[in-house]
């Protein structure tokens, strides 16, 4: 199982601002090892994200997304006390989610 | 009994077949269901609107492409997509020298502001891209270069 | 003569105007970049998974790492970090951190110190010694380093530190000091360092351990000092070897009063 994300989401206004940290290699599979092969690609593919359950935006990402990824996006209508779940889901089939509560 | 040529030569052709059908993956990466896996091998902005069947896009004040003028290393470049008109579809990030021109694609909904920023890898210097796509069709997009360096005693 | 002479000092003022006003430029957008990425440092991961080894039981013996004594009595974490390397009276040495790390997994935990040491970076052991030193760090963010010289051999090693530092040698004949021995050097477009006094808050000594955007890996001090090692074409130092913990004394101690950063964000 992958190491945990972390997960900031603070009121500003009336919109909450969500950061997010992925631990994830996101290999593009165009480097190459030490005896010359190529080492497989390993990234993160499908991103999504809700607001109290319910889904709010999801993404999909290539191999070109920075490496331990970061991603930011402000929430409407949130207050404090309010759930955000993060789901990724790689090319492996690999998948994590982890949640904050909006401060 | 056919011999070892024969049964290699009928598989190299089974696989061929099954390519064309679509049902092995183009490349040997296994795909999230819905992944818009032919768009993130386009390598221009033409190509990736033909992969996502959208039309010719067009220049926009009302798109933002935010980013750094210079970036110390090309592993982690930070890029923002962000637009003030309503009725977004979707965000896209593009660098328009890199081996595939998509970065990421980022589909709203009105729960959400249409600003999203994330950091990618560039391979050089290049223009970079934000893309609107909205619900009407339209396909708008603003766009900035990065110089990407190289920095210290290298590496 | 005296006419051309004076249209191509005017000629190289302007040229050298230009340059000057490039680099401004350019150095502001390193500036800005840099400022980019301050927030939402990928080091937070290490320091979660630090953290999380820290409290875990592990090793031979089962136990975690919570009565592990960086310097300021078992357990404490906060503030131990700015006092580090120091004098410490179980071990009768000068330890730094990583170095002291490897005294509490072998002597509580019970695994092996020596085999730790040999472990290339990043793989094993290792990756867990870079979590540590992010949490660790972490725990002193914002305070000003303070090493303590009251013990004899902490005075010692912090001359050590400094024959080391000075020390010139390998095949390009370098030393620390040549690239960190004066103000105002850079190479391409960093700025270095001048090592040899309190180079300011958040600077050199005080900017480790910190998030290599280049690699994607957590540097702690022993890498940084390892590469620096590689840089000058030296052989590479052994892990937490007394020369390192030395040169840490010296750059700590130079740097008394600077604002520790760690974990930072670097290229």
């Amino acid at each position: 199982m992958a190491d945990p994300m972390k997960i900031r989401a603070q009121m500003a206004g009336d919109k909450a601002t969500v950061r997010v940290l992925m631990a994830h290699e996101m290999e593009t599979g165009q480097r190459k090892d030490s005896a010359g092969k190529a080492i497989p690609a390993w990234y993160i593919q499908t991103v999504s994200a809700k607001h109290n359950d319910k889904p709010v935006m999801s993404a999909q990402w290539g191999p070109a997304v920075a490496k331990n990824p970061f991603l930011q996006f402000n929430l409407k209508g949130a207050k404090a006390g309010d759930k955000v779940s993060i789901t990724w889901v790689d090319n492996k089939g690999d998948t994590r989610t982890d949640e904050a509560v909006v401060s | 009994m056919k011999t070892r040529r024969e049964m290699l030569q009928h598989g190299a052709a089974v696989a061929t077949l099954l390519m064309g059908a679509g049902l092995l993956p183009a490349t040997a990466r296994a795909q999230a269901t819905g992944y818009k896996a032919a768009a993130f091998e386009t390598k221009s902005m033409a190509e990736l609107m033909k992969a996502l069947g959208a039309g010719a896009p067009t220049e926009s004040k009302d798109v933002t492409i935010t980013g750094p003028d210079i970036a110390e290393n090309g592993a982690v470049v930070p890029l923002g997509a962000a637009t003030t008109l309503a009725g977004v579809k979707s965000l896209l990030i593009l660098v328009e020298k890199n081996p595939s021109i998509m970065t990421s694609m980022f589909e709203l909904t009105d729960a959400v502001e249409a600003a999203v920023n994330t950091r990618v890898k560039m391979g050089q210097s290049s223009n970079v891209y934000a893309v609107a796509m909205m619900n009407d069709g339209r396909v708008l997009y603003a766009q900035k270069e990065v110089k990407v360096t190289l920095g210290g005693c290298g590496g | 003569m005296k006419a051309w002479k004076a249209a191509s000092l005017l000629g190289a003022l302007a040229i050298a105007g230009a340059v000057g006003a490039q680099s401004k430029s350019t150095a502001d957008g390193i500036a800005e970049y840099r400022k980019m990425l301050e927030d939402g440092n990928p080091a937070e991961l290490f320091e979660a998974k630090g953290e999380n080894l820290w409290k875990t039981q592990r090793g031979p013996k089962n136990a975690s790492l919570e009565q592990c004594d960086l310097g300021k009595g078992p357990g404490v974490v906060k503030g131990a970090w700015v006092e580090l390397p120091r004098y410490f009276a179980d071990t009768k040495r000068v330890q730094d951190l990583e170095s002291r790390l490897l005294t509490c997994m072998e002597t509580l935990q019970g695994l092996n110190a020596a085999e730790i040491a040999k472990t290339p970076f990043g793989r094993g052991e290792q990756a867990n010694m870079e979590a540590l030193a992010a949490y660790v760090s972490a725990a002193s963010n914002g305070m000003r380093m303070n090493l303590p010289q009251a013990h004899r051999d902490e005075q010692v090693m912090y001359e050590l530190g400094k024959r080391a530092f000075f020390f010139r040698g390998g095949p390009m004949d370098f030393s620390c000091a040549s690239c960190h021995g004066e103000s105002g050097k850079r190479v391409r477009l960093q700025d270095l360092p001048d090592l040899t006094k309190n180079p300011g808050d958040g600077i050199g000594f005080a900017a480790w351990p910190a998030y290599r955007v280049s690699s994607g890996e957590l540097w702690s001090m022993q890498r940084r000092l390892n590469d620096c090692y590689r840089q000058q074409r030296f052989p590479y130092p052994g892990y937490a070897s007394d020369v390192t913990v030395a040169l840490g004394v010296y750059m700590g101690v130079n740097a008394k009063g600077a604002q520790s950063i760690a974990p930072a964000i670097k290229r």
